[in-house]
């Protein structure tokens, strides 16, 4: 071990004392010399009751009692009397280490100051330029620096608001003392004695207090700036484990959270639930011997915090549920896995969905939107997920059912056919939107079946009216340029002048599935369409989306 | 009219419902007459627990324990007319208090302003969980965080109400085939629900999402599914004077507090009441009710339930779901830990 070093702790202890007094009895009894603040607010039995459970420790020393809010330059006058105190009382004392009542030391004493050893000239304190910072809530950091903030922004928000954007808008600023370059970082940290002695005694102390006064948050920013004009040695991070969410809040941990608390080898961890009594108890580690000056891994802990952000921010794709029912176009994925919808094959082929059942390794469902019910693979009653195959049930709430369906089955690839004859228009926008989707199309394939029905004629061609509305009404959404779906469309004449191609290419897009170049399913018979798109014609429909079909010369009488 | 106005007027016809739905608490509360009145070792912070009952001292039983193991400290309860004994079984409980009303259910609101009357006299500053003796709270962590850790976090985190859907739970094979009696684990009878089977719908005036589904509404309300039963639940609330439940626990006012969800793809946090309804003794209670007519739209649901419990139901299918933890509800997407980590 190359310099000793001695500890001093600051301990600002605003709520349960109880627990704060265990944590001085911690760091007192390994050796360290401690200063402890207790804020005004506690009553004076609890102050009482937290000094005489310590009276037999002699390195135990408090300072005057301030009145320390959230934000306010009392905070870091507190700090600089206790550390003050420290320095003067104990001239051995090498390192400060600022912590609350409510941190919780992880790992023995012994091996922070082990680890301090292992460089004591460096000085941890997280400190960033407050132009280069991304994370402070509210978008202020350079900010904090420039306007004043005579309200309170927990108690007064709008008022602190308004005078914010008052002062924004009048352009006035506070003038940054020469020589200061603002910097925030978390408010734990632990300097060497030269670098805080430096800033306490600094001869522009008195200027440069003034002016923390009316900053933002000074206790995020007087040491984490004033450290970089007195230290040529800072290591630019927290000794103590306290992450943050979006909305500035500390994350809490809990009893689930000691294995992972104490793989981190992080020293000093906040906060903690106060009555995570197992954590309490298991925390600190007892000594070792010797003790292990390894390096904190908080990455375990750093990735579940980063998990629970997102997790908040951006939430799941393609789950609507009752905490997250995302507005239209706010999904962060619409739906959840990939999906395939064919449109008019089935029109053309009468067997294509058992034919692609048995080629690719997906779900391949009916008409799930039908008029009448919903086809689920297998015609199951039932369909994945306990989904109601009534189609009431589905229209009470489509892109819910159809949303369900992905999700529930995810990462298995659905399928689904799709005719104009179906249910589905709610669904167009939402689907041809929807960078999961893979469309493909044969429009005018629906003539095929009508073609051989035997519907009176009249009939057929009303339906083929609706039909042909319907189907030009779907292709307008699908050609805008808000897709994102992958389309393939198809006119019928094309698709029937080289079936096996464009199936065969639909296919492998689903699934690299080598087809034999003859694997085709069983073809509806497409002679004679010809004369009856003429005839629908002479019915005065004109037929437009099936592609050119040459009419057959009508027979000439003799 | 411009839109400022009309923003205006929407906002003071919500004040006027709340100040009526209070008002009509404060004058039924006084059907109500006390039978065990524990409520002054209510401590400050204490997890109160609100329900109406009526003939359930089978249930009771596993019910309080159940809720006691999670951190619930009082319980509140406006018994309606019970002759199994569920009066006295609760009278008899340390930390139960109880009234009792023979007045009507329905002219109660279904029991709500019974439910409101007493919210406002006692559970205003506490955290307050407003369940049926049928319906469990899961909430993300309930396995190793108690529910004061939840409502700690809820606190640090500014939100006062917490959603927690109801998913009903159904026995595998004929309802009536396995027998519940006292004290046992309702779960342990009744186990499956519907992973992916809900519907939502977000309601325009009061901000609230309905949600509807799950196996009553696919076995019962197949071919008319806006008159299933609505399934959101604001259960936990951390109350203060001037809340009020509009319709069961599904709508609240202020409207704000009906906004546990997020519309910008976020997840917050929620759990579900896991709905034990269907045991043994459902045909029974469903032909009882039925008999009563004082349920909610001339008890149509009861009505639909009476019909298809007549063949031997069964709501289990191959889709259905075994329950198991949190984590399983979680992973499924019915229940979130948003940001609990």
């Amino acid at each position: 071990m190359s310099a000793p070093v001695r500890l001093g702790v600051v301990m600002l202890c605003h709520t349960q004392m109880n627990i704060a007094a265990r944590m001085a009895r911690h760091w007192a009894a390994a050796g360290a010399a401690v200063a402890v603040h207790i804020d005004a607010q506690v009553g004076v039995d609890a102050a009482g009751a937290f000094r005489a459970q310590l009276e037999d420790l002699p390195d135990i020393h408090y300072t005057a009692r301030r009145n320390c809010e959230w934000g306010m330059f009392s905070l870091v006058e507190a700090t600089q009397e206790a550390a003050a105190t420290l320095l003067a009382r104990h001239p051995d004392v090498t390192h400060v280490l600022l912590v609350s009542g409510a941190c919780l030391p992880l790992r023995p004493v012994e091996d922070l100051i082990a680890w301090l050893a292992l460089d004591p000239a460096r000085d941890y304190i997280e400190s960033v330029t407050a132009a280069d910072v991304g994370w402070t809530v509210g978008g202020l950091n350079q900010e904090r620096f420039t306007l004043r903030f005579p309200f309170s922004w927990r108690r007064h928000r709008k008022l602190f608001d308004r005078y914010v954007a008052l002062q924004r808008r009048l352009g006035v600023r506070r003038r940054i003392p020469q020589g200061v370059v603002p910097h925030l970082g978390s408010q734990w940290w632990c300097l060497t004695r030269r670098t805080i002695t430096a800033i306490l005694d600094d001869p522009r102390r008195g200027e440069f207090d003034r002016y923390f006064r009316r900053v933002w948050i000074p206790d995020e920013s007087y040491f984490q700036t004033l450290a970089r004009r007195h230290s040529t040695t800072i290591e630019s991070r927290s000794l103590t484990l306290s992450k943050f969410d979006t909305q500035g809040k500390p994350y809490i941990f809990y009893d689930d959270h000691r294995d992972m608390l104490e793989a981190s080898g992080c020293f000093v961890a906040r906060k903690i639930w106060p009555r995570a009594n197992a954590l309490l108890e298991h925390f600190p580690r007892p000594a070792t011997l010797p003790p292990s000056a390894a390096e904190p891994q908080p990455g375990h802990i750093d990735r579940l915090v980063t998990r629970a952000v997102a997790r908040r921010a951006l939430g799941r794709p393609g789950l609507y549920m009752q905490s997250r029912f995302p507005r239209k176009d706010s999904e962060n994925g619409k739906t959840a896995a990939r999906y395939a919808v064919f449109q008019g094959f089935d029109d053309v082929f009468p067997g294509f969905r058992d034919w692609l059942a048995a080629r690719v390794e997906a779900d391949v469902h009916g008409h799930l939107f039908s008029q009448d019910r919903v086809e689920f693979a297998d015609d199951a009653e039932v369909g994945p997920g306990c989904l109601s195959s009534s189609a009431a049930q589905r229209r009470h709430d489509p892109q819910g059912f159809l949303t369900s369906l992905i999700r529930i089955t995810a990462p298995r690839l659905q399928v689904l056919l799709l005719s104009p004859r179906d249910d589905h228009r709610p669904l167009d926008w939402f689907v041809a939107t929807d960078p999961n989707a893979l469309i493909f199309v044969v429009t005018g394939a629906w003539v095929l079946p009508l073609m051989g029905s035997d519907m009176p004629f009249d009939d057929i061609r009303r339906v083929g009216a609706q039909l042909q509305a319907r189907e030009e009404e779907q292709l307008s959404i699908l050609r805008s340029v808000w897709v994102k779906a992958r389309v393939h469309v198809w006119e019928l004449a094309d698709f029937l002048a080289r079936p096996a191609a464009i199936l065969h290419q639909s296919v492998q897009e689903l699934a690299e599935v080598p087809l034999p170049g003859d694997d085709l399913p069983a073809m509806r018979p497409v002679d004679g369409i010809g004369a009856f798109l003429q005839s629908l014609r002479n019915a005065g429909l004109q037929p437009r989306l099936m592609g050119d079909f040459p009419a057959p010369r009508p027979a000439i009488r003799e | 009219m411009p839109r400022w106005l009309r923003r205006i007027r929407a906002a003071l016809r919500l004040r006027t419902r709340r100040q009526y739905l209070l008002c009509r608490a404060m004058r039924r509360r006084r059907q109500l007459r006390p039978v065990a009145d524990r409520t002054g070792a209510i401590r400050p912070g204490d997890i109160l627990v609100f329900m109406t009952l009526r003939n359930e001292r089978l249930r009771l039983p596993w019910f309080l324990d159940y809720h006691r193991r999670l951190g619930v400290n009082h319980f509140l309860c406006a018994e309606n007319g019970s002759d199994d004994g569920s009066r006295e079984y609760l009278a008899a409980q340390p930390d139960v208090s109880l009234w009792t009303t023979t007045a009507s259910y329905k002219e109660a609101r279904f029991g709500m302003d019974w439910i409101n009357g007493l919210l406002r006299r006692h559970g205003s500053g506490h955290w307050c969980l407003v369940v049926d003796p049928d319906e469990f709270l899961v909430y993300p962590h309930d396995d190793t965080r108690p529910l004061r850790a939840l409502t700690d976090w809820l606190d640090a985190s500014a939100i006062r109400s917490f959603s927690a859907m109801l998913i009903d739970v159904y026995p595998k094979g004929d309802i009536a085939a396995q027998p519940y009696a006292e004290g046992m684990d309702p779960l342990a009878v009744a186990r499956w629900f519907d992973p992916a089977n809900y519907t939502i719908r977000k309601d325009a005036v009061y901000g609230n999402l309905w949600i509807q589904g799950g196996p009553r509404g696919r076995a019962f309300f197949a071919e008319e599914p806006w008159k299933a039963p609505a399934l959101n639940k604001i259960p936990l609330v951390r109350w203060a004077r001037h809340y009020a439940y509009v319709s069961s626990t599904h709508t609240l006012l202020p409207r704000s507090l009906n906004l546990v969800y997020d519309e910008n793809g976020g997840e917050r946090a929620s759990g579900c009441l896991l709905h034990a309804k269907f045991l043994s003794t459902f045909a029974g209670k469903a032909a009882e009710e039925l008999d009563r007519r004082q349920h909610y739209a001339d008890s149509h649901e009861y009505r639909a339930y009476h019909a298809a419990l007549s063949d031997a139901p069964d709501l289990w299918t191959q889709q259905s779901r075994e329950f198991r933890d949190w984590r399983q509800l979680e992973d499924l997407g019915l229940i979130s830990k948003g940001n609990w980590a």
